[in-house]
């Protein structure tokens, strides 16, 4: 999984945050990151409670609009545009990045339409491609297996790693080009959670991948790169292996040997 | 109880507390039943006497005749006609309005101040009398018109159901998690299409329920009727015309010295408890989870 032998400024940047300070209210949840997600690589940040990197995750879909006092200054480049400027239609933006999040969220309708509701929005297609994305998607997500039989029972029947599949499935259906997984295993069991993993690392195929973990375990297993967070503040980014082997920076080998966090 | 051993509660005073507690519970719950009997208890009398006195006089003739002059037989057809009309009319006019500015308030205006305005006004009039409904629909309605009719009739039961409508939209969708409404935002889904086809449908069986209740409380209000559509003893569907209700028909015949008259209120108030009764079964049917199987 490690792409060691490919430095990482040889790769192309999906996403570079610049300069970003994010505010909630008058209090400064971010100080000045700079951070490049790489094409078709993940990335997981990590770091103790209210580091921030919930925080820096959600300012990638600007998911904090929905809430007022909310604020980002500085540049997130996504393919060359920033998406920070007040001119960015937020719909198009989440149609080309994607979340998952902590608990499973599926919509109030059947697991069909869980998956073709998000394609409807911005696709006009027949019944039986809308059935070929549908497949095509919960197959990706590794559930189609389970659910095939049941396509028009509720979502909300599912269990709660079949949901949070079920919402993967949605997320990559609409065909985004960055999927943010913001804690996606934290409410589920130890096999779901293995399920999911699997999945991030398949997905890397297509997707650029940003992941928010408490468990580092997980985040040395999934990711490509780790950027680690305290306080608000980025302190290193590098190689995963790198990260969870020799670390620069002394705060980021206390956490990650477990001596805080 | 039998073998505590050397716990803490074993001791003679921590008995004696136990004891205490277990006095006061066992007092507090006589107390808290026999309220409830006696709440329940009014209820009951009232059932009784309404199937006792009234159910004599359901007859077929109640459905297929008009209200009858004094000392003559006669039905409630038009009462019964003319409380459908007007209440589904308001019902029609206020659900739409309160539908949208309870979703104003739960999904666009969350944050604003004009929310706590819109908010606390709608709370006064939800409790409001209703007599004071009927009166302004009188005054704005009525007066210049020159004469009642089903169409101020209709208004002023709409007024009253607005409040309620929005009450309960609002509250119904501020229980919808705002996990989902993330998760529509993050597929790049527009706020109104979230809200039509995720956040009403997940709040729907609230909102159905707040209708339903609305209809329940408008389906027996005779003081807005009183100053608006007034009554009418004939058969009358013009909606620019006094129309026949039932509470309103009720309040006037059971006033009345006729027995005919008297016997008809009776049956009118059975046909309206038993409908509002109905209708408070389905709407509890309706909020009663469904997504739990």
């Amino acid at each position: 999984m490690m792409q060691s032998a490919v430095a990482p400024n040889a790769l192309p940047e999906k996403i570079s945050i610049k300069n970003l300070k994010f505010f909630y209210g008058d209090s400064l949840a971010l100080k000045s990151i700079n951070l490049p997600l790489y094409e078709k690589k993940v990335t997981a940040f990590i770091g103790p409670s209210g580091c921030g990197k919930s925080t820096l995750l959600r300012v990638l879909n600007r998911m904090y609009d929905l809430y007022p006092r909310q604020r980002a200054e500085g540049e997130v480049l996504f393919d060359g545009g920033n998406i920070l400027n007040p001119g960015q239609d937020l719909n198009l933006l989440r149609a080309r990045i994607g979340m998952v999040f902590q608990k499973p969220t599926p919509f109030p309708m059947s697991i069909y339409d869980n998956i073709a509701f998000g394609i409807r929005l911005y696709e006009n297609i027949s019944r039986a491609e809308m059935d070929a994305r549908v497949e095509a998607a919960l197959t990706r997500a590794a559930l189609w297996n389970e659910v095939k039989d049941k396509l028009s029972s509720s979502g909300l029947s599912l269990s709660g790693g079949q949901q949070q599949r079920l919402c993967i499935a949605r997320s990559i259906a609409v065909r985004p080009e960055v999927v943010l997984f913001d804690e996606p295993c934290s409410a589920l069991d130890p096999i779901s959670t293995a399920k999911i993993e699997e999945l991030i690392d398949e997905l890397t195929a297509d997707y650029t991948i940003a992941i928010v973990t408490h468990n580092m375990q997980q985040a040395a297993r999934v990711s490509d790169y780790t950027a680690f967070m305290y306080l608000g503040e980025l302190i290193e980014f590098d190689e995963t292996s790198k990260i969870f082997t020799a670390p620069s920076d002394k705060r980021t080998q206390d956490y990650i040997t477990g001596r805080f966090g | 109880m039998a073998s505590l051993g050397n716990s803490a509660i074993s001791t003679p005073a921590a008995q004696a507390l136990y004891r205490r507690r277990r006095r006061s519970n066992g007092i507090l719950l006589t107390l808290s039943f026999a309220a409830t009997i006696f709440g329940l208890l009014w209820l009951a009398l009232i059932l009784i006497a309404l199937f006792y006195q009234g159910f004599s006089g359901l007859s077929l003739s109640i459905f297929t005749e008009m209200t009858p002059p004094p000392g003559e037989a006669g039905g409630l057809l038009n009462a019964i006609i003319g409380s459908l009309i007007m209440t589904i009319a308001g019902v029609a006019i206020g659900t739409p309005i309160g539908i949208l500015a309870g979703t104003y308030m739960a999904e666009y205006g969350r944050h604003n101040q004009l929310t706590n305005v819109v908010r606390f006004i709608n709370d006064i009039l939800l409790a409001a009398p209703s007599i004071v409904i009927g009166l302004f629909v009188y005054e704005v309605v009525v007066a210049p018109m020159g004469h009642f009719s089903a169409i101020a009739g209709s208004l002023a039961l709409a007024i009253l159901v607005i409040p309620v409508v929005v009450r309960t939209t609002e509250d119904m969708l501020n229980l919808v998690p705002n996990t989902l409404r993330e998760a529509s935002a993050a597929l790049g889904l527009p706020r109104a299409v979230m809200i039509r086809q995720v956040a009403y449908r997940a709040a729907l069986s609230g909102i159905v329920t707040g209708v339903l209740l609305a209809i329940a409380r408008v389906s027996g209000e005779t003081a807005p009727l009183l100053f608006t559509a007034l009554n009418n003893q004939f058969w009358s569907v013009d909606p620019n015309a006094p129309m026949s209700s039932l509470p309103v028909t009720i309040f006037q015949f059971a006033l009345s010295p006729y027995p005919e008259w008297q016997k008809l209120a009776w049956s009118g108030a059975l046909l309206i408890t038993i409908a509002v009764l109905a209708l408070n079964i389905i709407a509890r049917t309706f909020l009663s989870p469904r997504t739990s199987k």
